[in-house]
């Protein structure tokens, strides 16, 4: 398996088992992929940091262990990028703001440690919005993130770093975190795989927090078998993280082979559809019903009336939380410093380092979030938001008595294009209408590619939801259809991308 | 809910410690009102007898061993410091001067 152009378009799977077969080896798999970034990143701009030395070291030692004769894990020696967000030794770590800056953590997050461990080779950091604040990768500090299928458009946010990574070749694998969608909306608008596990079913320890009671990481990928395999490398109980669900997680990655959606009851969410989705995607997505009823499943229409109120509920109790976790980024012990000159106050220090070190949507939040806490106002805010969010579970069990999984768009158009809606907060957050859901319940979701939308050529997402814990019936249907749809078009989706 | 003005946001910018100039206060002023409008809906469904929901996994109490672990070297801990001075992060002062 060479040449360097071939190697960079395989799949995680299909590189594992080569390298773990002798024909290829982790150097020559890492070394193309690293060609890749050099060649394209100028104008995907997908990564922040790139360490090459270290990703070729970690390649050598998988080399290693195979000619020893030691057994590899089963993604030794695949490369992979990692969202800026999780905290890697030795590298930076800036979660895409001017805060961080240069800050090079003295930890490993889990999921960066059980990458190492497995032999998953780290070719470096992506991009995103700063602190996972946004849906376009437009609030990087860093500047923003362009899609691979048209480079003036958005890659989704805020994980758009990692989703144009895969999307572009420059990685097979990568990892994000999902607040609000932030793995699915990018997965989506790229034509890409990505992954919102059960919340507490993926370790968020050295996950830089925004909103703690939401936050997840997860896998993005190309195929739905590859994001099984990662998902099993990161998943599973973690002492350091109490919210940590210590139980042993679903065997995915059976799901994924099994890819069998017969006798399954999938149902229709009539609030995530209609009005404010794009035409195409709603073709595309009534398309791909059609093919899991072929395919076995029994489709119906089903009602999660206090979805309408997910949006509101979210955008009070995200921003509660991010004000309360931005509260650690004080300019004293790690991260930017400004306007210490030795006469003003620590206060006054303190009040010049945000303010230099924020973006305007992080301030944003921040100031929402103050406000939906302080006195007087908490109840009308924070306490009534917190009661929609027992709604939406409700919602969901009532839904999962009647059917197995639930499926909608994953968000309501194609990529826009950059610039779009940047000014326009409540634009820009009504992207992620179709995924906050899952977040504000906890249980899981998958979103994977089902077409272009006509009207643009752009990729159109289907979002899968499952209830808590039951993260291998996103595997089962994800990989049923994405396996009808690879027979329909002869290739995946992703294949149809341009050259860049 | 009525209008968020700008003393509001000028207080709110003082609580979170964010040295907002005054473009950035109009700003913000008119947006935050924009967007607490939006999400004020959720008043709508929040009746009195549904309980609040904080997290979404039950899991409470969750404890560990009380046991001495390894940790940051003492170098580790400062190594990212803005300003360090004898061993300790130096900070500015914290009181005010009498």
């Amino acid at each position: 398996m060479s040449p360097a152009a071939d190697l960079v378009r395989q799949s995680a799977a299909v590189l594992a088992e080569a390298i773990a077969a002798g024909e290829v080896s982790s150097r020559e798999v890492t070394q193309a992929h690293l060609e890749r970034i050099v060649d394209v990143d100028d104008r995907v701009h997908a990564f922040l940091h790139v360490d090459a030395q270290g990703a070729l070291e970690a390649a050598d030692a998988v080399d290693r262990a195979r000619a020893a004769g030691d057994a590899l894990g089963p993604l030794a020696g695949v490369p992979i990028a990692v969202k800026d967000v999780l905290a890697t030794r030795g590298m930076p770590t800036t979660c895409g703001s001017r805060i961080l800056e240069g800050w090079q953590p003295p930890y490993d997050a889990t999921v960066v440690e059980r990458l190492r461990g497995a032999g998953i080779v780290i070719l470096g950091k992506t991009n995103m919005d700063e602190f996972a604040m946004g849906s376009s990768t437009e609030h990087s500090a860093y500047g923003p993130t362009h899609n691979p299928w048209d480079l003036t458009r958005i890659p989704g946010g805020s994980g758009g770093g990692s989703a144009a990574a895969v999307a572009s070749f420059e990685s097979p694998l990568a990892i994000g975190t999902d607040t609000g969608g932030s793995i699915r909306q990018p997965a989506a608008v790229t034509g890409t795989v990505g992954v919102k596990p059960t919340y507490g079913g993926v370790s968020r320890y050295g996950l830089v927090a925004l909103a703690s009671s939401l936050d997840q990481a997860g896998p993005c990928t190309r195929t739905v078998m590859d994001a099984a395999l990662l998902h099993s490398v990161i998943g599973g109980h973690d002492p350091r993280d109490s919210t940590s669900i210590p139980e042993p997680m679903p065997d995915v990655v059976a799901a994924a082979q099994r890819a069998d959606v017969r006798g399954m009851r999938i149902g229709l969410v009539r609030e995530l559809s209609g009005e404010g989705y794009q035409a195409g995607v709603l073709q595309r997505f009534t398309e791909a019903v059609a093919i899991l009823e072929d395919l076995g499943a029994e489709v119906v229409e089903v009602s999660c009336p206090h979805f309408d109120y997910a949006l509101g509920a979210y955008y009070l109790i995200l921003p509660s939380e991010c004000s309360s976790n931005l509260a650690r980024f004080d300019g004293m012990r790690y991260g930017l410093r400004a306007g210490d000159n030795g006469d003003r106050s620590v206060e006054e220090v303190m009040s010049l380092t945000r303010e230099a070190g924020f973006g305007a949507e992080v301030k944003r939040r921040i100031m929402l979030g103050t406000y939906a806490l302080s006195s007087g106002y908490y109840d009308a805010y924070y306490g009534q938001a917190q009661k929609v969010r027992t709604l939406i579970q409700r919602d969901f069990a009532a839904a999962f008595d009647q059917v197995d999984v639930l499926i909608s768009p994953t968000a309501p158009t194609t990529a826009f294009r950059l610039g779009e809606k940047v000014d326009d907060p409540l634009a820009m957050y009504l992207n992620d209408v179709a995924t906050i859901p899952v977040n504000l319940a906890g249980n899981c979701a998958l979103s994977l590619p089902v077409g272009l939308a006509p009207e643009d050529g752009l990729p159109v997402g289907l979002q899968v939801m499952a209830p808590a814990l039951a993260d291998d019936r996103l595997y089962l249907v994800g990989a049923a259809l994405e396996g009808a749809l690879r027979d329909r078009w002869g290739h995946l989706l992703i294949e149809e991308a341009p050259a860049l | 809910m009525s209008a968020i003005t700008r003393g509001e946001v000028a207080h709110l910018a003082r609580l979170a410690r964010l040295a907002l100039d005054d473009d950035e206060l109009d700003h913000y002023a008119a947006q935050l009102d924009v967007i607490l409008q939006s999400v004020a809906r959720v008043t709508e469904v929040a009746a009195d007898d549904i309980p609040p929901t904080s997290h979404p996994v039950p899991l409470v109490n969750v404890y560990r061993d009380d046991e001495v672990r390894p940790s940051l070297a003492q170098s580790e801990a400062l190594a990212a410091a803005p300003a360090v001075e004898d061993g300790r992060f130096r900070v500015p002062r914290i009181l005010d001067e009498e």
